[in-house]
């Protein structure tokens, strides 16, 4: 019994589909003639040479390659990789719960807030000759270098995408009798999942520069050896192969977080980028 | 004045037995010195429709947001058949003004939120009672489209819908029709009044559209400026029988629209 006509407004044809080329996606499609821009970019840039410290992609691959083979970079990263995960971890775990609970309890937010915003604000790099006093040069320095930058990232962006949840939508869930817990789960934190999933990347990321400035600056070790290694002896496309399995490694981790942001938090971003 | 609109005083109105909903005594302040309503006494009878209807910020939205349970009074109740309340119930259902809808939710999830939430019957009856409801406010087809696939008037239609599923018998409705254009709010005009024949709601509903409430209300409760005091009560008692062309021809309509507006003009300069 349908007591309204469906006299429902019409929406502009079928929701914009994206175009296909070459059988993908627009967008991934661009994507990929960026990132081949950006290469071809840097093998110009290496044959002009812009800088003798400065190689071409294609002998930078090169030198990957070598490494790759000869496993020396597997090894580095063995390294590297222990205090980054537990590092990367314990923030993760612990900076999304304390900024959830900053920005749902005043108390919670009084006392964390000075703390996280003096770390964010003061500069590690210059700070993480310090840890050693406290922890020495072994696994739990690199940690907490890792942390050090990570966490107040981590923490600031998930109290801010709390308390700037929706406030229409609380009061929904409250007039539909929501208890405090059903508000909580049901409408705050999915409402700021996208804030903190991004601040997740953004710390995860950090985090990879904090592993880097401790391996560089305290314990010459892992990838950070690598590159200040090669780069003490000039050569050149060693260090920056080092620097680009960095970056590489940090651009998937961070597309892994998209992933699974949009299939257990946000799945209305899956249909139409 | 004129025959078709009877003025009451406030107070013969508030307590009668047939009141779904009482408000007595209401003053409401923001912080210490936002005096934002002022000893409101009202009563909103069963299976009517009555609507707010006063100018910008002199206190509409405060005191709906005070019936529903989401605002605290300063001094004063809410009573609901002639209990008071404090805080949200089942017998009230809110319909927002910006549509308040789950963004990562589908229409349907939105439509069964309210019963997810008091955990009536199993998942599959919700979805049972939802796609009913969807069906009931023309939105069939959309159930698993998201609030971002949909028009403003769709969403709104999602908004009622799920206000309609918890199966509350007092609607709350602030502006619900002010984010569409001048055809589809008629339509939903006429809609809503078919819905509330047929389910029997009642219902209180704030508009800035003079021609609006004269239109759908029983009773319409006209405020003054901040702080908000009920400044008259007038029953339109238009005759729902005739076609909307009709009525909206009627002399009774068009002298209650041309009194109210002669009320609210003077708050104007
Ligand atoms: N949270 C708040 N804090 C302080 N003052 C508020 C708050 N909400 C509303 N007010 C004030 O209280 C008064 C009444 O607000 P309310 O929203 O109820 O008005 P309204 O009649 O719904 O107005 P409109 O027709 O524009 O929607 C306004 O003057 C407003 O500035
Ligand atoms: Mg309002």
């Amino acid at each position: 019994m349908s007591a309204v006509a469906p006299s429902v407004d019409k929406i502009s044809g079928p929701t914009k589909k994206s175009e296909k080329i070459l059988g993908m996606t627009d967008t991934l499609f661009y994507r990929i003639v960026s990132v081949f821009a950006l290469f071809a970019i840097w093998e110009i840039a290496g044959r002009i040479p812009i800088s003798v410290a400065f190689p071409t992609f294609s002998s930078t691959m090169g030198a990957l390659w070598d490494m790759i083979l000869d496993g020396r970079m597997f090894n580095a990263y063995a390294e590297t990789l222990k205090p980054l995960a537990v590092g990367v971890s314990i923030s993760a775990v612990f900076g999304v719960a304390i900024g959830v609970g900053m920005g749902l309890n005043r108390l919670m937010q009084w006392f964390w807030e000075p703390i996280f915003v003096v770390l964010q604000a003061s500069p590690v790099a210059a700070l993480i000759p310090l840890i050693t006093y406290a922890y020495g040069i072994g696994l739990t320095a690199k940690t907490v270098a890792v942390i050090m930058l990570a966490a107040p990232i981590i923490v600031l962006n998930s109290y801010k995408a709390v308390r700037n949840a929706n406030p229409s939508l609380i009061q929904m869930c409250q007039s539909f009798q929501g208890t405090r817990f059903q508000v909580i789960w049901q409408v705050i934190i999915p409402s700021a999942a996208p804030v903190i999933f991004a601040g997740l990347r953004l710390g995860v990321a950090a985090g990879f520069i904090g592993v880097i400035l401790a391996e560089l600056l305290i314990t010459p070790t892992g990838v950070g050896d690598l590159i200040s290694y090669h780069r003490s002896v000039a050569e050149y496309q060693y260090m920056y192969a080092a620097v680009f399995t960095v970056i590489l490694f940090s651009a998937i981790m961070v597309g892994l977080l998209e992933v699974a942001e949009v299939k257990y938090f946000r799945p209305e971003k899956k249909k139409g980028h | 004045m004129s025959t078709a609109a009877v003025a009451q005083m406030p107070d013969q109105n508030a307590s009668t037995e047939d009141n779904i909903v009482e408000v007595r005594n209401i003053t409401k302040y923001y912080g210490e010195d936002i005096h934002a309503l002022d000893s409101i006494n009202l009563g909103f009878p069963t299976g009517q429709m009555t609507t707010l209807l006063g100018p910008s910020g002199c206190g509409k939205t405060t005191l709906l947001k005070i019936i529903a349970g989401l605002l605290e009074t300063t001094e004063g109740e809410v009573l609901i058949h002639g209990k008071p309340v404090f805080g949200p119930g089942p017998e009230r259902a809110f319909v927002f003004q910006d549509f308040a809808l789950l963004p990562w939710a589908t229409v349907i999830e939105n439509v069964g939120f309210g019963l997810e939430l008091t955990n009536k019957g199993t998942k599959p009856e919700r979805e049972e009672k939802a796609k009913h409801y969807i069906n009931e406010v023309g939105l069939g087809g959309f159930e698993y489209k998201y609030p971002h696939e949909l028009s403003g008037g769709m969403r709104q239609r999602v908004g009622l819908a799920r206000a309609l599923a918890v199966n509350a018998e007092v609607l709350l409705m602030d502006e619900p029709f002010s984010a569409v254009d001048e055809q589809t709010r008629r339509k939903f005009q006429e809609d809503l009044l078919y819905l509330l024949a047929n389910e029997k709601k009642s219902v209180i509903f704030v508009t800035h559209s003079i021609e609006e409430a004269v239109y759908v209300s029983d009773q319409i409760v006209l405020l003054s400026p901040r702080p908000g005091r009920i400044h008259s009560i007038i029953r339109p008692e238009i005759s729902r029988d005739s076609t909307p062309d009709e009525i909206r021809r009627d002399k009774r309509y068009l002298d209650t629209v041309e009194e109210i507006w002669t009320n609210l003009r003077k708050y104007l300069d």
